[in-house]
């Protein structure tokens, strides 16, 4: 990089990367795709059986005294921490301090996991058949591995891998089982524990349960965060647990959730550890499980409940070809060195540590650095298939191409090696093979997702679901919702390298709407899109400049732009390049001046998110069935829970404090103002609050 | 058990320890006068104090070493067999032959015994800076008859302490800024014309009592222009009165602890003020850094003992005009007095408490299975508020380190004895020789009670796992404490440097804390390119009620560093910073002096400024 490098990036290493160091080989793969072995061939030599039965002897870490699954809840109970929660409990609800902590032994109990031998031996006798099944390969980097093992004996371990399918846990255990290292703990969805059986594996293979909705549940808050700085504290497995909260129905990375961040990282602020390593992991799936539910969850067609039966009906799931998952480890990070300067530690010196506390606003932003960082190194590290490089150039054929008369296979595959191109110039891991000619890696990839895409006579025809359902003429809404389906699953798999690109198509929106050669101006509505769609993409706060400067550096490189002190002008190159990048992130404007459009109507003066989503749902597709909105993903409930979310944080909606509903006041000027600003009618310097003066 | 060593009746065990620990006098002790009250005698030409049985001469070279710690004819080294030795004959440990050390630091530092790194073997006194004399103000001086002194070694003896870049220095044969004088008062009147004539003349004056700081407080700054007149006090070194009917004793302010101690024993007291430093340390020296002794679970650190002061100060001499035990007349002159490290005052006369001779004493040690038990076991002692006189838990480090410097023994019984006790430990009781640690104790009191008193306290170790392990254990514990800065001379001959500090903090930060710095340590050197891991060790020393101090050892090997003691300091200050960040304090009872100066702004209280009169304080090392 030209510009000033500061001591965070210095840091931060990689996450700035320089083109310069990531480039590619030529045929076109990623230099370390050969450090990754895969698990699965690994398992062909000692067959199943002789893997469950493998003698398991990891090294744990050597901080503490050795602490047994048993005496976790033991100590939990007796904490300092918990008695004075107890206490406050009891005096604010009138009740005896024994009804209290029988209360919190309850959860607890709920919330243990019971870490057994034998079951994990099971669950990888179990998963070494599944996976098999399912998977042709489980790439999992040896260096992250390597780093890893070591990293567990040092200081606690906490793994923060992405969510994207309910493989995720199983996997990563399975992994680290098979190359001795500690089986994490793991923070699970209560709803798991629900399923019988099941519910009891995953408990007894090392996962603890925590509710949904803790809300406002005081005692419960208390229990599960002693019990996870307990395990931090006796450094007794690694803790593993979703730093996103969610599994990512759109598999982009969620906004990260701070909670378990803030109870994984307090030991180390009070000084109780000397240091905590934080383990990024990237999973990324040539096709995902779940694929179908995702568009169906995304549309509003509520899911299954999570339940035994429910995953035995699944059962045809396992009949399919999901091809094959990377797992890659990322660096060890010690949240000593990532905080050095961030955080002051003296400040728990003069109360009691133990004494619960709100945290201040120092440590409240260090957490939320950390989450967002954490959650950028996932991104970093996640492989790109090529069929998420199809998808995007798919989603962006004119529908009817696509719907009716198919798209000529030759110009996706030559835009999709252009397309490669891109991808590694702007730093991307990618997944493409190098051994295979590219022709064949692209069929194939259309191969593996013939629940979606069919080739035939040359042409890419969209799958639609299935015709023959119902004879009687259908409303022409459920047309919509049908036809969205592929989409949003076309989508979804555009996600999966939306990272790589976002930057510098902020910029590229930028540089088309402002029209504009100026550094500051331009800069100016990058922050304002890096704003306005932080729930969308994530950046870490307060970091803009840096982005800013990522994104010119990353279009310098590709050739799309030429920069000087003030200006970023658009070269030749740029013309082909920039308009793709545009289009990238064009579904995502015309969805959101959707909702605002239906925010600015007529009679809308309050609204709840309950009542948001369908109303904004009607209005989208109303606006599809007319042709004036291009895009499907208007429909999906995520990117109208985003705008919500989006609006709130920019103070445009105000919660009624008498209200129940959660039911918010519209400023309808301001969403106006947002509107008009994103299509370049105003300039962007009228926002009133961003997101990083927040922290 | 107790009844071994030869009797000095039921009051055997305070002078053996004494002779043990505070040290042998070069020669036989004879019965000094000055007990009953002393008038001052300021003539310059008096006989060497050494002779009527003070240990410190007015020309320190005559004794002890010019860059190195304590006594000129005691020190460790290699002889020719290669093992290590203690020579001299003032301790207990002298001229025995320490068959183990060679072979922990070789393991512990990774030191060779090829390569050596000695130091200068004399002073240069060309290198030292010619005196910048005050004409006028030595004209009046000499008119007082205080005897005073320009000669080079008298003024680079008063130029240090015993940090670790001053000795290295010294090592080097480099002498930065010293005093250009030294001054020897004889008494409190004395130090008046002295402090008055420096007022006068516009000189800088800084006191030394024993030299054993180690917080750089008698570094000269070297922007100084003025004379710099350093104040030796080491001639005021009498006990004025004993009072028996009030238990007190006043005594000038430079008698150094082992004389305090011996003088005092003579008539059946005993201050009971033993800072590990108190062969060498003084008694201004204490008041002067708010020092604290091994034994003040049963005798208080030096602010419960001190009943009246002295200080002379440019304003005039301060002090309290009665010797009521407790007052409630606005705040107390001497919580500015105590801690000033001669920054407002030169401390001439003290009166403390004294306590009749203990009539027994008993060592004992006990050893844990690990750290966190011990700790948990000294935190339940501290509860339960029946601390023995001196209660010490060190890690397994130190222990191993302590191993080490078992001499060797005669015996055949005794090394079989030794083994059965190290198999019962290990191998029978399944500790782990890398995680058991070892506290010692002293009891000290009427012997029954003292039984009683040990009893208790095993039975509270018991429950945390902790198992008897006898009297030697914790004698040796003690002997460490002392030998150990000879120790550190040895390890400069071979590439090690190293230096202590020390912290209070609050109960439940004790074992975060320890971690926490060790680990600080580690990792500092490692990213600096220390080669072998460095030694880095702590032991809880005291406990209170709401806490406890902590004592950390670090030393490394420097061979092959270009600027070891720049690189020590960095290391030093990282460990200092994460003993803040882990809610410990700057001191537990080393002074704040000069190394702590960079952390003036998060002290408790605003530090005070050296102005006008420059003054400096020896600090107690311990």
């Amino acid at each position: 990089m030209e510009t000033k490098v500061d001591e965070d990036e210095h840091l931060r290493g990689s996450l700035y990367f320089s083109p310069q160091t990531m480039t590619s080989t030529d045929s076109g793969r990623v230099k370390n795709e050969e450090e990754f072995v895969d698990v699965l061939e690994e398992l062909m030599h000692s067959g199943d059986l002789g893997h469950a039965l493998r003698t398991f002897s990891p090294s744990p870490y050597n901080g503490g005294p050795p602490c047994s699954a048993a005496d976790l809840p033991k100590a939990v109970l007796e904490s300092q921490y918990l008695r004075y929660v107890v206490q406050e409990i009891a005096t604010e609800k009138a009740l005896s301090l024994e009804e209290v902590r029988e209360e919190a032994s309850v959860i607890l109990e709920e919330m243990s996991q019971k870490l057994q031998m034998g079951f994990i031996r099971l669950m990888a006798y179990m998963l070494s058949k599944v996976l098999k099944r399912i998977l042709t390969g489980i790439h999992v980097n040896t260096e992250g591995l390597n780093a890893l093992k070591q990293a567990v004996q040092e200081s606690p371990v906490i793994l923060l891998p992405n969510h994207r399918s309910y493989l995720d846990f199983l996997v990563i255990s399975y992994v680290m089982f098979t190359y001795d290292i500690p089986v994490p703990v793991i923070a699970a969805g209560m709803a798991l524990s629900k399923m019988r059986v099941v519910g009891e594996i995953i408990s007894r293979s090392g996962a603890f349960f925590i509710r949904r909705a803790i809300g406002s549940d005081k005692l419960y808050w208390a229990v599960l965060s002693e019990y996870v700085k307990t395990i931090v504290r006796k450094g007794f497995a690694p803790v593993e647990f979703y730093v996103e909260g969610l599994r990512s129905r759109t598999l982009k990375s969620l906004m990260p959730k701070l909670g378990m961040m803030h109870m994984v990282l307090e030991p180390f602020f009070k000084g109780e550890v000397y240091d905590v390593t934080l383990v990024p992991v990237s999973l990324s799936y040539d096709r995902v499980l779940e694929e179908f539910l995702l568009a169906q969850e995304l549309l509003g067609i509520p899911k299954p409940k999570e339940s035994t039966t429910g995953l035995l009906k699944a059962r045809k799931v396992l009949q399919e070809d999901y091809g094959s998952m990377h797992v890659n480890f990322g660096r060890p990070m010690s949240v000593r060195h990532l905080c050095r300067g961030k955080i002051n530690r003296g400040q728990y010196n003069l109360v009691p540590r133990d004494l619960p506390q709100k945290p201040s606003g120092e440590v409240q932003a260090c957490v939320s650095w950390l989450a967002h960082l954490m959650v950028r190194m996932q991104e970093e590290g996640a492989l790109i298939s090529p069929w998420s490089l199809m998808a995007s150039l798919l989603l962006q054929a004119p529908a009817a191409a696509l719907t009716e008369h198919g798209l000529p296979w030759h110009q996706l595959a030559e835009r999709t090696l252009r397309l490669r191109k891109l991808a590694l110039d702007f730093g991307a891991h990618l997944n493409w093979p190098g051994k295979v000619p590219e022709q064949e890696v692209m069929s194939s990839a259309a191969a593996l997702h013939h629940s979606l895409v069919r080739l035939q006579a040359g042409r890419v025809h969209l799958v639609q679901g299935e015709e023959d359902e119902r004879e009687d003429p259908r409303r022409p809404e459920e047309d919509v919702t049908k036809a969205a389906v592929p989409m949003l699953m076309l989508a979804c798999y555009r996600n999966q390298c939306l990272h790589v690109f976002v930057r510098p198509a902020l910029l590229a929106v930028a540089i088309h709407v402002t029209k504009s050669v100026q550094r500051d101006e331009l800069f100016a509505f990058f922050c304002f899109l890096r704003d306005l769609f932080a729930n969308e993409f994530i950046s870490i706060p307060g970091e803009s400049s840096q982005d800013f400067e990522e994104a010119c550096v990353l279009l310098r490189t590709c050739g799309a732009v030429h920069t000087s002190e003030q200006e970023v002008t658009v070269s030749d190159v740029g013309l082909e390049v920039l308009p793709f990048l545009q289009d990238l992130l064009q579904p995502f404007i015309d969805s959101y001046q959707v909702m605002f459009r239906y925010l600015c109507k007529d009679g809308v003066h309050v609204v709840s998110e309950k009542q948001f989503v369908p109303a904004v749902r009607n209005l989208a597709t109303k606006l599809i069935l007319s042709g004036e909105l291009h895009t499907h993903e208007a429909l999906s409930s995520d990117m109208q829970k985003n705008v919500f979310s989006a609006l709130r944080r920019l103070e445009t909606l105000t919660q009624l404090k008498a209200s129940e509903l959660n039911e918010y006041r519209v400023n309808k000027a301001a969403v106006g103002q947002i509107s008009d600003i994103l299509c370049g009618r105003i300039p962007p310097q009228s926002l009133q609050t961003t997101p990083d003066a927040k922290l | 058990m107790a009844s071994n060593s030869s009797g000095s009746g039921s009051q055997g065990r305070a002078p053996q320890r004494l002779r043990i620990i505070a040290g042998h006098l070069q020669r036989p002790v004879d019965v000094d006068a000055t007990v009953s009250a002393a008038e001052c005698k300021a003539q310059g030409g008096e006989a060497d104090v050494a002779s009527d049985g003070k240990s410190v001469p007015k020309r320190r070279q005559e004794i002890m070493k010019w860059n190195g710690w304590g006594y000129s004819d005691t020190k460790f080294l290699f002889n020719k067999k290669g093992q290590a030795e203690f020579t001299g004959k003032r301790y207990k440990l002298s001229g025995m032959i320490i068959p183990a050390l060679k072979e922990w630091m070789e393991g512990t530092f990774g030191t060779n015994m090829q390569h050596k790194s000695l130091a200068t073997p004399a002073l240069t006194r060309t290198a030292v800076q010619p005196p910048t004399l005050n004409e006028a103000f030595v004209e009046e001086l000499k008119s007082t008859g205080v005897p005073f002194s320009h000669d080079a070694e008298d003024r680079v003896f008063r130029a240090h302490g015993h940090c670790l870049h001053e000795i290295f220095a010294l090592r080097e044969g480099k002498v930065g800024r010293v005093p250009d004088l030294v001054v020897w008062p004889n008494c409190h009147n004395d130090v008046v014309k002295i402090v008055e004539l420096a007022c006068k003349h516009n000189v800088c004056l800084i006191p030394y009592g024993g030299g054993t700081s180690v917080s750089s407080a008698l570094e000269c700054p070297q922007e100084e222009t003025r004379s710099i007149v350093s104040v030796d006090t080491s001639q005021m070194n009498r006990i004025l009165w004993i009072d028996e009917k009030n238990l007190t004793a006043h005594m000038e302010a430079g008698i150094v602890g082992q004389d305090l101690e011996r003088l005092l024993n003579e008539s059946g007291y005993c201050t009971g003020h033993e800072p590990d430093s108190m062969e060498f340390s003084s008694l201004g020296g204490w008041v002067a850094t708010r020092a604290s002794g091994m034994k003040k679970n049963i005798y208080g650190n030096i602010e419960d003992l001190v009943i009246h002061v002295k200080m002379v100060t440019p304003q005039g001499v301060v002090e309290k005009s009665c010797q009521g035990p407790r007052m409630s007349t606005g705040p107390d002159i001497h919580h500015f007095i105590m801690g000033s490290e001669g920054t407002l005052g030169v401390v001439t006369e003290v009166t403390m408490k004294i306590r009749p001779m203990p009539e027994y004493q008993k060592y004992g040690s006990v050893v844990f299975p690990n750290f966190e038990q011990g700790v948990a076991c000294l935190r339940e002692v501290a509860r339960q508020r029946c601390a023995p006189a001196s209660i010490r838990l060190m890690d397994n480090e130190q222990f191993k380190f302590g191993h080490a410097l078992k001499p060797q023994v005669s015996s055949m019984f005794t090394s079989f004895l030794e083994g059965l006790k190290k198999f019962y430990i290990t191998k029978f009781k399944g500790f782990d020789p890398d995680c058991l640690c070892v506290a010692t104790l002293l009891f000290e009191g009427n012997r029954e009670k003292v039984l009683q008193h040990e009893k208790q306290v095993y039975d509270i170790a018991a429950k945390f796992g902790g198992l008897a392990a006898g009297e030697d254990n914790g004698q040796r514990g003690y002997m460490l404490t002392f030998v150990i800065a000879y120790l550190r001379d040895l390890g400069m001959d071979y590439y090690v440097i190293g230096e202590s500090f020390e912290t209070s903090v609050p109960w439940d930060r004790v074992l975060d804390i320890c971690r926490n710095v060790k680990a600080r340590i580690i990792r500092e050197c490692k990213d600096k390119g220390v080669q072998f891991q460095p030694f880095s060790t702590c032991r809880v020393t005291q406990t209170y009620d709401a806490g406890a101090c902590v004592y950390f050892y670090f030393a490394f090997n420097y061979r092959g560093l270009s600027d070891p003691v720049h690189m020590f300091e960095e290391v030093e200050h990282a460990a200092r910073e994460e003993i803040l960040a882990n809610g410990g304090s700057l001191s537990h009872h080393h002074g704040a002096g000069q190394c702590c100066a960079a952390w003036a702004e998060v002290m408790e209280s605003g530090r005070v400024e050296r102005c006008g009169t420059s003054y400096s304080a020896d600090t107690t090392m311990c």
